[in-house]
């Protein structure tokens, strides 16, 4: 045993000054690679921690939203829907929720506004998102006016701006009484925008749904599940549009490694000879080569990963922010939880680090297994 | 200490190809233990690939070789290796050490895949570079070293792990009248350390030499004379 890990440690003590033999070809793979895997964990890091923020988000919403359907679209549902789904089997609690999107002029954008059945405040006051607050240039304590459906203005005393820590739903988010969200969009006391249940039990979920249907036709309803997928293929789509760009990336990886591992140069090839008529098997050169190819992809598996998580966590991931976060006028500015899956982190492995070595490996393979002689030759 | 003996020994190059060659034919011949011998004759006579057959660095086409009461052309490849890692040590013509590592490195390289200590190995290699009067040149690199500093290197490095054999192909064909003295000078060491050596060379200065136990005189690949 303690032969075998003198005779590693010698190996890897040989192979690490032929690495720094070939400084200039080292380094340039050695940054490519990084590159690589920076871009590629960058991606992943990123649409995934966004999946587990919508999911952290979607915990505490409620099973399933009701929505009435007219032409095809979605219409204000009438206050007696209520009465009818409270009467539904397993249901917990009803709720009618008022939203819309107010359209802001002076900045071109479209805010979310909704009427929480607790608002704090009182009429006349109005909580912002830090997006809005940015956009608009006011702060707590300031007026902002908005204007109702029928062209009055009404100014509102800005009691509150929504903290950072949750911008990613937030940001562009307006918060008002019910009787100020009726005044603004004319909405009879009879109407809400949808109908919110709350289910006892997670397995009777599709089977409440199916009764809100037969009782109510035409409604729709929506359950939480789905909403959480929808989120999940918004972000999927985007990040597979990233990894489309990528591609051309990796492919100018794959040459640009199999060229650099696999092209053993001519003094690379009379060195494995002279290794081999000095007395190294095949099995030690390979064992070399492994361990070369290993320290340049574990290398820069690590750096490259380090700089994604940097990148992804602790700066705005400027480089992907309007790929993968923006679907709105006012960005969200917001840090995201630093996550990692093993999982991705493993598939990455995988798809670099592997791929990488066997390269470095199978083209020397082919020379050591020439007759040492051959250095006798030459 | 084995003798090394080679038996009806041939080696074809390209067999059954129109640009055939045949190196060795029929060679049969035994290299005594702790001798100095000499394969001398022109070029293409076939001297460097008897010695790189005695030395296992490649498998004869028909014939046997025996280390003792060995045989070793029936040995598998990773066999081979081990026998020459511990029981021959070469130099090369062109001397071979690897360009961009220390000529400590260079040393060391052979006893790698043995797995000594790092510190038991480096200090042996110091050791024997310093018996060849270059210590004071362990940590330049190989390309830095003068002809005669590379050839001591290379010796040091056929000693590294202390074979009973040394193997010389052409070891003065790079140097000048003085430094090949110098090179005789330590054959005659190693000689009194009780090596087997064989060399190749057509150079007088080594078969001419008074430390030399036999010459083996060849052409076109078959044994013309020996003298001892």
């Amino acid at each position: 045993m303690h032969t075998w890990i003198e005779k590693q440690r010698n190996i890897i003590d040989f192979t690490l000054s032929s690495l720094s033999r070939r400084k200039g070809k080292n380094i340039a793979l050695l940054l490519v690679y990084t590159l690589l895997v920076f871009l590629l964990a960058s991606v992943m890091f990123f649409t995934y921690a966004l999946k587990r923020e919508a999911a952290l988000t979607l915990r505490d919403a409620p099973e399933i939203v009701v929505q009435r359907m007219a032409q095809g679209r979605h219409e204000p549902i009438p206050r007696k829907y209520l009465e009818v789904l409270k009467k539904i089997k397993g249901v917990n609690s009803v709720r009618g929720r008022l939203w819309g999107y107010y359209f802001d002029s002076v900045i071109g954008a479209n805010y979310t506004i909704m009427a929480p059945e607790d608002f704090p405040y009182a009429e006349g006051d109005i909580t912002i998102g830090s997006g809005v607050s940015r956009a608009r240039l006011v702060d707590q304590d300031d007026t902002i006016p908005l204007h109702t459906y029928d062209g009055t203005s009404i100014p509102f005393h800005v009691r509150e701006v929504f903290s950072s820590e949750s911008e990613l739903v937030s940001s562009d988010l307006l918060l008002v009484s019910e009787a100020d969200y009726r005044k603004l969009f004319g909405t009879s006391k009879d109407l809400f925008t949808d109908i919110t249940l709350k289910v006892r039990n997670a397995k009777e979920i599709s089977t409440v749904a199916e009764k809100i249907v037969m009782l109510l036709p035409d409604t729709r309803p929506i359950t939480k599940r789905e909403i959480l997928r929808t989120y999940e293929s918004i972000f999927d789509w985007r990040s597979g549009i990233m990894v489309a760009i990528l591609t051309g990336a990796v492919l100018a990886f794959i040459i640009v490694s199999w060229d650099k591992a696999s092209g053993l140069s001519v003094d690379e090839k009379k060195e494995i000879g002279i290794l081999k008529a000095v007395g190294w098997e095949i099995s030690d050169i390979l064992l070399m080569k492994f361990w070369e190819g290993a320290v340049i992809s574990l290398s820069s598996f690590l750096t490259g990963i380090l700089l994604a998580y940097v990148h992804v966590f602790f700066t705005p991931a400027i480089l992907f922010k309007p790929v993968l976060k923006g679907w709105s006028v006012l960005y969200p500015e917001f840090r995201l939880v630093p996550f990692i899956d093993p999982y991705q982190i493993a598939t990455l492995f995988f798809l670099t680090v592997v791929p990488y070595t066997v390269a470095t490996i199978v083209p020397s393979w082919h020379a050591a297994i020439i007759d040492p002689d051959s250095v006798m030759r030459s | 200490m084995m003798m090394l003996e080679l038996k009806n020994i041939r080696k074809v190059f390209n067999q059954g190809k129109s640009y055939e060659l045949v190196a060795v034919d029929g060679v049969s011949v035994s290299l005594e233990a702790r001798k100095v011998t000499v394969l001398k004759g022109p070029s293409g006579s076939g001297k460097t690939t008897l010695l790189s057959l005695a030395g296992c660095m490649a498998r004869p086409t028909s014939g046997r070789i025996f280390l003792g009461d060995r045989e070793l052309s029936s040995l598998p490849e990773r066999f081979l290796t081990e026998i020459r890692r511990t029981h021959f040590g070469f130099i090369f013509q062109q001397f071979n050490l690897i360009k961009g590592i220390s000529a400590l490195e260079n040393v060391m390289l052979p006893a790698y895949p043995l797995g000594g200590t790092h510190i038991a190995l480096k200090k042996h290699a110091e050791e024997l570079l310093e018996l060849f009067g270059i210590g004071r040149r362990a940590s330049s690199k190989a390309e830095w070293l003068s002809g005669g500093e590379a050839q001591r290197t290379a010796i040091a490095r056929a000693l590294v792990n202390d074979p009973a054999v040394i193997i010389a192909d052409e070891p003065t064909a790079q140097l000048d009248t003085k430094l090949s003295r110098e090179f005789m000078d330590i054959v005659s060491r190693l000689k009194e350390q009780q090596k087997t050596i064989i060399i190749a060379s057509h150079d007088p200065l080594v078969y001419e030499a008074s430390m030399i136990d036999r010459v083996i005189s060849m052409r076109d690949g078959k044994i013309e004379e020996v003298e001892s």
